[in-house]
This record gives structure tokens, C-alpha cells and sequence, in this order.
């Protein structure tokens, strides 16, 4: 039986949800991402690190196609998302980015009241209104940990909240048009210690129902929060592997340089 | 002193001594005008119709004519003008972003187009071409043509000041370019759009070289009923008075006085457009 | 929700099918300016040979043999617009350094509204001023045959077009980095080396615009120059006499003018040869201001 079970939980491990394939990515004439390669799990937290202007934030934003909103970006290779190429042309970015929602580096939420900035989403999609949007919006906030804290100011301006709590809404407003995978770009270089511990958790909590990507600076998140672990540098993946085995037994200098601290 | 000491001293001296100046000479303009206007204004100057040759009575069919020139360009000018900010603004990267670069291009091409051109091509497209002769619709189509470029570079700036964070978050959340533009966008924008229209309108307000070409009328009984009719405006009213009246220097009072009301209209708008913005301001600033 | 999906994208694509529309409107109207004139312009060398028209000396219209001679507006034109510049560059470049480095804070929150206010003033009021106190003024100092001439037409011209100057230039010298100034100072620069030598080198590309703008809005100003300058079409160069600008020209005949005559065509050729003058100095502009915007960013 424990066998069978095994199985099963090795299954789940090896579902792939986002596999990018040779992706390269230009800004004008710069090349900021090399020939990418990476097997994003299901239900797994995957953290992308690497010192600054290594394109990590670029590869993020390429998994929601972000990047189209940039002038002269242009990119070459393929991104499956449930094996379908997101970067294809005929490809819906609305309906995608539906899909795929994102987290920003700094907190962006709308100058609007708690409840408006949830319930964007859903209503922009039309998926819900009256009580069930209610609903929606509570379970949102509540799956990112910010209901306890909010439910009484509903109609308060969502500018009247902390960084953390302003996160964790963005988070919240993410949630509500029900993705299936969060990006999240340095969701905590913004914050301070307490409020990224939070986040950090909700990280690891979320990974149940979506599956999470969160690109970071930070090793010690990364290793914190994270199943997987690509380590970029210079718009090339360096290694991609189990947390467990990049912090503790890389393979390449550069990773090991780079987790000890001597560069980056 | 030492030579760098002095070539400083005299530096900020010749510096301090423009900026008084411009301001002296703009400060002593504007007394000048209210010194010599504000006795001949009242409400009867206001209200009243030009009588006795227009060397007495009031200018209210000047003031009326200006008003309507302003509504129709208003109604003209600012559909096209917001529409084109927006687009220029918030379509990038679209498949037409290639036309959004030469549009724009002419549009600053156009804001340095002289009036007496806009004037010139009024009369030949409106009052002669289209045939809607010297009228309130030939001077108001060919104001609205002058003041579009400057609605969509100022209400452009509005837009720009909007953040992108909040384009990106509505993106990110599945929204379309609409969608982004309709509810994290303009909302933010609108007031900075409202006062860039004001400003133009103003600008509208005070011109005088286009409708002199295209319908603007020295003195009329009536006061125009259709937009198919001539009109007396404002600023024409003062050129006419001060260059073509047979003896300019005994409506010079009344010269003056319109001056006022031109300059007080003028830049009561743009005091409106000020205010509108600081209210907006401050209502966003209670969200916050 | 599929239904619904298409319904929105076809939506999506009414709105943005409008705003292209809308946003032609700037290339269509420019082209449509330029159609016009050439339209109604060219007809005039059909008895106007061009050698009169660009070499002619006389602009005479109302005599027997009409004369139609661009020359004497041309340096009407010239003359006016250069005598305004001489004056407002130095003053605005001046006073827009004062309110970029020297002014405190406070005083650059009143000045600058109201030179943006002061930008704002019509035309007209500035013509009439000119017309009745400021003409008395250059009379009385200078002594000049004719009470209004190309000087009183420069003055008021350089009142008119400094604020365009000063708040484009005063951005421009603004938005240089506080740090090429902390590094001018770091090396023992004084204040006044600071800004000649760093922050108005820095600036420059923006000052250039500042003023290209400004002599653009010169040479197409209409009312100002036609109730300052006395509209006598001279061939002069000089400062104190009587001259005529195209602007004035074209505003003043065009109202006593028979539609479709060789005078009539003769106004809109001057509005042509006026247009491609401003777009000239403002196409010189718009490719400076994009080079410059592309170095900074």
C-alpha cells in the first residue's frame, strides 16, 4: 500500500505545468534571457534566483506575457502551459493572464476601497456579483491570510493598509479570478522581516491549490519557500534542481559561489 | 574679489535682474489693463448690446458669440482629442504602434501650425468648400482643428502620470487593454484631461486671426441663432475697435473694458481648470 | 462564458477600431492643411510668375498694375521675428535659470504659474497693448519716423513668446540630474561655474527646443505684429520703420478680397510659404527633442 502511495505522490511530483523550452528574450539588441529550459511542477513552489540583471524577472513575466507591453521585446523559442505555446500568436494573452495571475515586486494595489480592488477581477471577467461575489472576495482574502485583519474595513482604502497587508491583498486580488498558476516578481523586497514571514507562509499554503513561481534575490527565501530551485545568471539557467540539492550539493561553481555568498 | 568671485556676482545679478523683469513687464501689463477697464465694466457693459455706433452700450453679444465659439469647439475637439491621447497613450506596442509614432508626430507637427493657417485653411474647407459660409460652425470646426493637438498633448501628460503599476496589476488580473484603460486608468486621469481641455479652451477663447477669416462679424443687430450664422466674438470686438472704428480713441474705454472681460474670461478658466484639478486631488488624496 | 468571451473581444475591437480612427484625425487635418494651400495657393502663379512672386520688391495690390512681390513681407517677417528673439532668448534663458537654480522653492510655486498664466494671455491683448501704450513708449524713446514699426512689433513679440521659452527651458535645466550637480560641487566648482559649465550644457538639447518652439510661435504670430507693426509692406532692414508681416498681410486682405481672384490664390501662396517656414523650424524641433529624449532614456 505505502508503495502505491508513493507512486502516487511521485506522479503528482513529476506533472509538469509550465515547461519552457530554448526560450530567449530580447530587449532591442540585448539578449536578456539565453536558450531557457525549465519543467515547472504542479502544486510545487519553483523560485527563480539569481543575482540582479540576471533576466530572472524577465523569465517571470514571460510566463504571464508581461512582457508585450514593453516595446521592442521579442522572444523566440516556446513556453507550454498545459502543453499549449502561450507565446504563440493565436494565443488569448486576456485569457491567459487570467490563468496565470502575478504578484509585483512593490505592492500595487488600486487606490480603491479592500473589497473593490478583490472583486476587480472577478468583475471585470463577469464571473460573479451580489452575494456571490461576496463570497469570492471573502474566500480570497481569507486564502491570503489578510481576512482576519480586514473584515471589518471592507470599504476602506485598500492605501490605508501596511506593505505586508497591502501584499497580501494584491495576493487576494490575484487569487479571486482563480488561477491556476501565481507568479510572484521579489514579492517581498518591499518589506520588512515580519511581513515577508507571512508571505513566506502563504507561499508554502498556496502551493496546495496553484502552482506557485516566485522569483527572488533572497536565497535564504528561496530556500525557506521553495520545492524547486533554478539558479539564472547572465540570462542562462545555471542549475535547476530540488531545493534541497542546489542549496546542499550543487553542481556548478557559479550556484555554489553565489549561495555562499561570494558574489550576488 | 577674486575674478571668479566677480564673474559669479555678475552672473546671478544679470540672472535675478531677467527674472524681474519679465515679471515686472508681465505684472505692469496686466495692472495696466485692469486699471483702464475696471471703471467702464458693469453689469450693463456686460449685458448690454453695442449702441450708437458701438461708441456706447455693452459687448454681450461679443461675450455670447465667444461662449458659443467655446461650447462648439468644446463639442468638436474634444471627443477626437481624448480619443487620440488615450490611443497614442495606452495602446502601445499594438499592431498600428508604427502609425501611433507618425499620428503623433503630426500632431506636434500641427501645434506649431499658425493660426492665420488654420484661419486660411477654414475659409477655403468650411466657408467656401463645404459651403457653410462665414458661420459659427466654420469658426468653431476650424478652432477645434487648432486646439486638438494641444488636448491631446496635454491629457497624453495626464495619462502619463497615471502609474503603470496600476496598468500592470489590471493586466496581470486578466483585464483587457479596455477593460485596463476604462477602470485603472482614467479614472486617475480624468481630472489632469479636464483641466488640459480647459486650457485649450481658453486658448480657443482668445483667438482671433481664424475667426477673422471665417465669421466673425464687426457688428450685428441679432444675436446668431444657428450655428449657420455670423457672429461678433470678443477678441475680434477689440481688434475691430482699436483698428478699423474711425476714430479708434473714443471707444477706448470700452477697448479697454473688453480687454478685461477677455482676460478675466481667460483666465477664469484656466482658475477653474486649477481648482477642478486641486478638488480631484484632494479626493483622491481622502482615498488615500 | 464563451459567449460572453467573444462578445467582449468584439467590443475590444469596436473601441479600438474608434480610437485609431479618432487618432487619425491629426494626420488627416495636417494633410488636409497642407492640400488646401497648395490647392488654393499654386493657382496663383497662373498669373503671378514665381520669379515676381519669391524676387519681387513691391507688394502692391491695390494699384493698377498689382505687384505681388513676397520680398517686403518676407523681411517684414525677418525683421520682426529676429528683433523678438534678440530680445527674448537671453531674458527667458536668464530668468529660466533663475527659476530652475536660484529661486527657493516657494517662489518658483508663484512665479511659474503665472508665466504659464502669462502664456495663456490672447494674442489680441497683446496687440492691443502694443497698439496703444507700448508704440507711445518706442515712439518717445527712439524717435522714429512711423509710431508703429518693426520695434514696437519685436517688443511685444518677445513679451509674447518668452513664457513658451522660459517654462520649456526652465524644465529642461530642471530635469538635469542633482547628481552632475553634486559632482560639479564635489570637484570645488562654484554655484555660477556649476551651472554654465554642467547644468546648462546638460540642458542644452531642451533649451534648443525651448527656443526653436518660440521662434515658430514668432514668425506665425498674427495679431500681435499686425496692430503693432503698421502693415506698410517695405522692403527694409530697418528696425524703426514701418513693416508688414505674411501673418498681418494675410489677415488684413483677406477680408476685402474677391474669392477666387490672383490676389486671393496670391494670400494663400504667403500662407504657404509661412507654413513650410513654421514646419521647418518646428520639424527641426520635434527631431532634436526625440534625440533627445532617446539619449536620456
Amino acid at each position: 500500500m505505502s508503495s502505491r502511495l508513493k507512486e502516487g505522490k511521485e506522479n503528482l511530483v513529476e506533472r509538469t505545468k509550465i515547461q519552457v523550452k530554448d526560450l530567449s528574450v530580447w530587449f532591442g539588441s540585448t539578449q536578456v534571457l539565453r536558450g531557457v529550459n525549465l519543467d515547472i511542477k504542479e502544486n510545487r513552489v519553483t523560485a527563480i534566483m539569481g543575482p540582479s540583471g540576471c533576466g530572472k524577472s524577465t523569465l517571470i513575466r514571460t510566463l504571464n506575457r508581461m512582457n508585450d507591453i514593453i516595446a521592442n521585446c521579442r522572444t523566440d523559442g516556446a513556453v507550454l502551459l498545459n502543453g499549449r505555446n502561450i507565446l504563440d500568436s493565436t494565443i488569448d494573452v486576456v485569457e491567459l493572464r487570467r490563468k496565470v495571475g502575478m504578484v509585483f515586486q512593490k505592492p500595487n494595489p488600486f487606490p480603491k476601497s479592500i473589497y473593490d480592488n478583490v472583486a476587480f477581477g472577478p468583475k471585470i471577467h463577469g464571473m460573479a456579483r451580489g452575494r456571490e461575489l461576496d463570497e469570492l472576495v471573502e474566500r480570497s482574502l481569507r486564502d491570503a491570510a489578510l481576512w482576519d485583519e480586514v473584515k471589518d474595513r471592507l470599504k476602506m482604502s485598500a492605501l490605508s493598509l501596511s506593505g505586508g497587508q497591502q501584499q497580501r491583498l494584491c495576493i487576494a486580488r490575484a487569487l479571486a479570478v482563480e488561477p491556476e498558476v501565481i507568479l510572484m516578481d521579489e514579492p517581498c523586497s518591499a518589506l520588512d522581516p515580519a511581513a515577508t514571514a507571512k508571505i513566506e507562509s502563504l507561499m508554502v499554503s498556496l502551493k496546495k491549490n496553484y502552482t506557485v513561481v516566485v522569483v527572488t534575490h533572497n536565497m535564504q527565501q528561496a530556500a525557506r519557500v521553495s520545492d524547486f530551485t533554478a539558479f539564472l545568471y547572465l540570462g542562462e539557467v545555471i542549475e535547476y534542481n530540488d531545493t534541497k540539492v542546489v542549496f546542499n550539493n550543487p553542481s556548478n561553481r557559479l550556484t555554489e559561489d553565489f549561495i555562499t555568498g561570494r558574489f550576488g | 574679489m577674486t575674478n571668479r568671485e566677480l564673474k559669479a556676482k555678475i552672473a546671478f545679478t544679470a540672472i535675478r535682474a531677467s527674472a524681474l523683469i519679465v515679471v515686472a513687464v508681465a505684472c505692469l501689463l496686466i495692472l495696466h489693463i485692469v486699471v483702464n477697464g475696471y471703471k467702464i465694466v458693469s453689469w450693463s457693459f456686460i449685458l448690454d448690446s453695442p449702441r450708437r455706433g458701438m461708441t456706447a452700450g455693452g459687448i454681450f453679444p461679443a461675450i455670447y458669440g465667444t461662449v458659443c465659439l467655446i461650447v462648439l469647439t468644446l463639442a468638436f475637439a474634444l471627443p477626437i482629442g481624448l480619443a487620440s491621447a488615450i490611443y497614442f497613450s495606452e495602446y502601445f506596442g499594438s499592431k498600428w504602434s508604427s502609425l501611433v509614432i507618425i499620428t503623433r508626430a503630426a500632431s506636434n507637427i500641427l501645434a506649431g501650425v499658425p493660426s492665420i493657417v488654420y484661419g486660411l485653411l477654414g475659409l477655403g474647407l468650411f466657408v467656401l468648400l463645404t459651403g457653410f459660409g462665414f458661420s459659427l460652425l466654420s469658426s468653431s470646426l476650424t478652432l477645434s482643428f487648432l486646439t486638438l493637438p494641444v488636448i491631446i498633448a496635454a491629457s497624453e501628460e495626464a495619462l502619463h502620470s497615471v502609474p503603470l503599476a496600476y496598468r500592470e496589476a489590471a493586466l496581470a488580473l486578466g483585464a483587457t487593454r479596455w477593460q485596463t484603460v476604462r477602470h485603472a486608468v482614467l479614472p486617475y486621469a480624468i481630472p489632469g484631461m479636464i483641466t488640459a481641455s480647459i486650457l485649450a479652451l481658453s486658448r480657443a477663447a482668445g483667438e482671433t486671426a481664424p475667426i477673422l477669416l471665417t465669421g466673425a462679424a464687426y457688428f450685428l443687430p441679432r444675436l446668431p441663432t444657428s450655428i449657420f450664422d455670423q457672429f461678433m466674438a470678443l477678441p475680434f470686438h477689440i481688434f475691430t475697435l482699436s483698428t478699423q472704428s474711425v476714430n479708434p480713441a473714443i471707444t477706448r474705454p470700452i477697448q479697454y473694458g473688453t480687454v478685461l472681460v477677455l482676460i478675466s474670461l481667460v483666465l477664469g478658466m484656466n482658475l477653474v481648470a486649477i481648482m477642478i484639478r486641486a478638488y480631484y486631488r484632494k479626493r483622491v488624496r481622502a482615498l488615500l | 462564458m464563451n459567449r460572453r468571451h467573444k462578445h467582449s473581444r468584439a467590443i475590444e475591437r469596436i473601441i479600438e477600431g474608434s480610437l485609431v480612427v479618432c487618432s487619425l484625425a491629426s494626420i488627416l487635418i495636417l494633410a488636409v492643411i497642407f492640400i488646401f494651400l497648395f490647392y488654393e495657393g499654386v493657382p496663383a502663379f497662373r498669373d503671378i510668375s514665381p520669379h515676381e512672386f519669391f524676387l519681387g520688391t513691391v507688394w502692391q495690390v491695390q494699384a493698377v498694375e498689382p505687384a505681388y512681390g513676397i520680398l517686403p513681407l518676407l523681411s517684414g517677417s525677418t525683421l520682426v521675428t529676429t528683433g523678438a528673439m534678440v530680445i527674448a532668448v537671453p531674458l527667458s534663458l536668464l530668468c529660466s535659470v533663475y527659476m530652475a537654480e536660484v529661486a527657493r522653492p516657494a517662489l518658483r510655486e508663484i512665479t511659474k504659474p503665472f508665466i504659464e498664466l502669462l502664456a495663456g494671455i490672447p494674442s489680441v491683448v497683446y496687440g492691443f497693448v502694443a497698439l496703444t501704450v507700448l508704440a507711445d513708449i518706442t515712439y518717445e524713446l527712439t524717435g522714429a519716423v512711423h509710431r508703429l514699426n518693426a520695434l514696437n512689433g519685436a517688443l511685444i513679440l518677445a513679451v509674447m513668446v518668452s513664457p513658451t521659452i522660459i517654462s520649456i527651458s526652465e524644465d529642461a535645466i530642471g530635469s538635469v540630474p542633482r547628481e552632475y550637480r553634486e559632482a560639479a560641487y564635489a570637484l570645488g566648482a562654484d554655484r555660477w561655474q556649476t551651472t554654465s559649465k554642467v547644468v546648462f550644457p546638460a540642458a542644452l538639447s531642451g533649451i534648443m527646443v525651448s527656443i526653436m518652439l518660440g521662434l515658430g510661435r514668432a514668425i506665425g504670430e498674427t495679431m500681435a505684429v499686425l496692430m503693432a507693426t503698421g502693415n506698410a509692406p517695405l522692403l527694409t532692414f530697418d528696425i524703426l520703420s514701418s513693416v508688414q508681416t505674411m501673418t498681418a498681410v494675410i489677415a488684413i486682405e483677406m477680408g476685402e478680397v474677391t474669392f477666387g481672384s490672383t490676389h486671393f490664390h496670391a494670400l494663400f501662396a504667403v500662407g504657404l510659404v509661412l507654413l513650410l517656414i513654421t514646419s521647418v523650424v518646428n520639424v527641426t524641433a520635434e527631431i532634436v527633442l526625440q534625440r533627445f529624449r532617446s539619449v536620456r532614456y
